[in-house]
């Protein structure tokens, strides 16, 4: 049978957009019970769930492992996959910003340090400052950075702010609003429109009614 | 029985050449390297920018090709009212997207140069439909106007850089960022529309280009729009008909390509494996006076959908003991050959995948059927 693959982010995000999906008519009822499988199949409706990890949803769509996917903005930022970007799910919302200690003066002067998981993002967001940086490419805990002198700054993705908060820093600047957003392949896009332009009106009606 | 252990790639290779050959195109033999310069004066124009580079006997920077298209057009005689029709077979060296380093890649490609008419378009889209339908009966062909799109955008008055951030949203089919870069750039309402019944305009051309002529009539982009569809009509009852799709996420580079530009698609393989188009600026860029259209295959990407040609590395694998005489051998080998492969060795090899074993004793030949 050829399925619809789709890719969902593992984690809260996924699970949201899972919701939407249901609400949309593409229910899967084994995805529902707790199991440590990964992938899913409701041969009814000809889809096939998978979580994987949210920063590789968007290399599954890419290399056309999953006809479609569920990703934030911000991956698609970093990575620049080649794919079509088919909808805003306005879910996940949340702010790439750039935050530094309280009182923290930036001294244009300088080269400033930035420690970042989004590299590409804080390249492009301080070129077109004209402002000379120096990344510091972290994986996690990005916010001891400024505390521990590592960094003048971070660029990192605020929610809430609390974290910051608990650790005396502050956000100086928004590079981008980010929330997730259904991406396709460009060749599944082609060989499967009908269903994937389905799937795209009725999440677009899901997500109005949000 | 050559043709038998031919790779699945390269049996696609002669079959575009022979699809080529048959509407009268030429092979254009050219040299492995080309001056840096060429490449340099035209960085846009290459799906990468990083070169391979060597300094030749005589102090030139010389490069290993990363696109034959350019080496073609500098070549070609500046003769307004003659027309090449030339193909190539050639290796190209660039870096890959995802690995991040060079890799040679083998590109089949056919170019029409001089005074293009429509017919010469056509032709060419349609030898890039039928190339895609030599490898899989599933593929399309995206078409698309590149002056339709420039038409509209340029009459926006934009920055370049707010033009770029348009024309990738429409690359990317992103609705709802258009929608909120034409609200944030001051575009006017009728166009912001406009752009975005394009992102949303896609398919056969009989379902299309009616719903298109609505939309483009009294438009600065018309004229363009009738190229389209003097193109698409004229695939009108061919068997291209059914593969062509009209579809505007198709972009190439404005600074090179004015007219017609297209993509093809197989099923099963995820990117675009074949990408041309009508490119007269960058013939303007290289002082010639005429025009001219092409395109390449990928055909790197078809590796991995042709992965799965046979599941055993050998037909017969012969096995003889080291007293045994060359004649013996030499016998078996001719005899087996006439049936399958044959891979003659002293010892069993290691993870080797074949069909039949046979061991040769003394003369006499041992077969064990089995698929190891």
């Amino acid at each position: 049978m050829n399925y619809l693959n789709i890719a969902l982010p593992k984690g809260r995000l996924g699970e949201k957009a899972y919701g939407m999906l249901k609400q949309a008519g593409y229910a899967c009822p084994a995805i529902e019970q707790d199991s440590r499988k990964l992938i899913f199949e409701n041969e009814a409706l000809g889809v096939r769930y998978f979580w994987a990890k949210p920063s590789d949803v968007a290399t599954y769509v890419e290399r056309g492992a999953a006809d479609i996917g569920v990703t934030g903005k911000d991956i698609l930022l970093e990575y620049t996959p080649d794919v079509y970007e088919l909808l805003d799910l306005n879910i996940g919302k949340c702010r790439m910003c750039v935050a530094a200690k309280a009182d923290f003066r930036d001294d244009k002067t300088r080269t400033l340090t930035v420690a970042t998981k989004f590299s590409n993002i804080a390249k492009e967001y301080y070129s077109a400052l004209g402002r000379d940086i120096d990344i510091i490419p972290l994986h996690g805990s990005i916010e001891i950075a400024p505390v521990i002198q590592l960094s003048d700054v971070i660029v990192d993705i605020v929610e809430t702010g609390t974290t910051l908060k608990e650790n005396n820093l502050a956000v100086t600047d928004t590079v981008v609003n980010i929330s997730a957003r259904l991406i396709a392949n460009k060749s599944s896009f082609k060989f499967k429109s009908e269903e994937i332009e389905n799937i795209c009106k009725k999440l677009s009606a899901e997500e109005e009614k949000q | 029985m050559m043709e038998t252990y031919l790779k699945n790639e390269e049996k696609v290779v002669f079959s575009l050449r022979s699809i080529y050959e048959q509407f009268g195109y030429r092979k254009y033999k050219m040299n492995q390297f080309e001056e840096y310069e060429l490449y340099v004066r035209n960085k846009d124009f290459l799906l990468s920018d990083a070169v391979i580079t060597f300094t030749d006997t005589n102090g030139k920077l010389m490069a290993m090709k990363p696109d034959v298209t350019l080496s073609i057009i500098k070549n070609s005689e500046n003769k307004p009212n003659s027309i090449q029709k030339l193909y190539y077979n050639e290796n190209v060296y660039r870096v890959s997207r995802h690995s991040d380093s060079f890799k040679e890649i083998m590109q089949v490609g056919l170019e029409c140069i001089g005074d293009i008419d429509s017919y010469c378009i056509y032709e060419v889209v349609m030898l890039a439909a039928k190339s895609l339908r030599a490898v899989s009966e599933n593929a399309i062909l995206d078409i698309s106007h590149m002056g339709i799109l420039s038409d509209i955008i340029d009459a926006l008055s934009l920055s370049g850089a707010q033009c770029k951030q348009i024309l990738k949203c429409i690359e990317e089919k992103n609705l709802h960022e258009l929608t909120n870069l034409c609200e944030a750039f001051g575009v006017e309402a009728q166009s912001s529309l406009l752009l975005q019944d394009l992102i949303k305009l896609y398919g056969k051309a009989a379902t299309v280009l009616p719903q298109l002529e609505k939309i483009l009539k009294n438009t600065c982009a018309w004229e363009s729009f009738l190229e389209l569809k003097e193109i698409v009509e004229l695939a009108a009852g061919s068997d291209i008909e059914d593969s062509l799709r009209i579809d505007f996420s198709v972009i190439n580079d404005l600074k090179y390509y004015n007219g017609i530009i297209f993509r093809g698609f197989i099923e099963g393989i995820p990117a675009a494996v074949l990408s041309g188009g009508q490119y007269d600026k960058l013939m303007r860029k290289m002082k010639r006076e005429f025009g001219a259209v092409g395109f390449a295959v990928y055909l790197d990407l078809f590796e991995q959908f042709f992965k799965t040609e046979a599941p055993y590395d050998t037909d017969y694998l012969l096995l003889y003991e080291k007293s045994e005489s060359p004649q013996n051998i030499r016998k078996a080998v001719e005899a087996l050959s006439k049936k399958g492969s044959v891979l003659a060795l002293r010892k069993m090899p290691e993870q080797l995948k074949y069909k039949t074993l046979v061991t040769l004793k003394n003369g006499e030949v041992i077969t064990t059927d089995e698929l190891s």
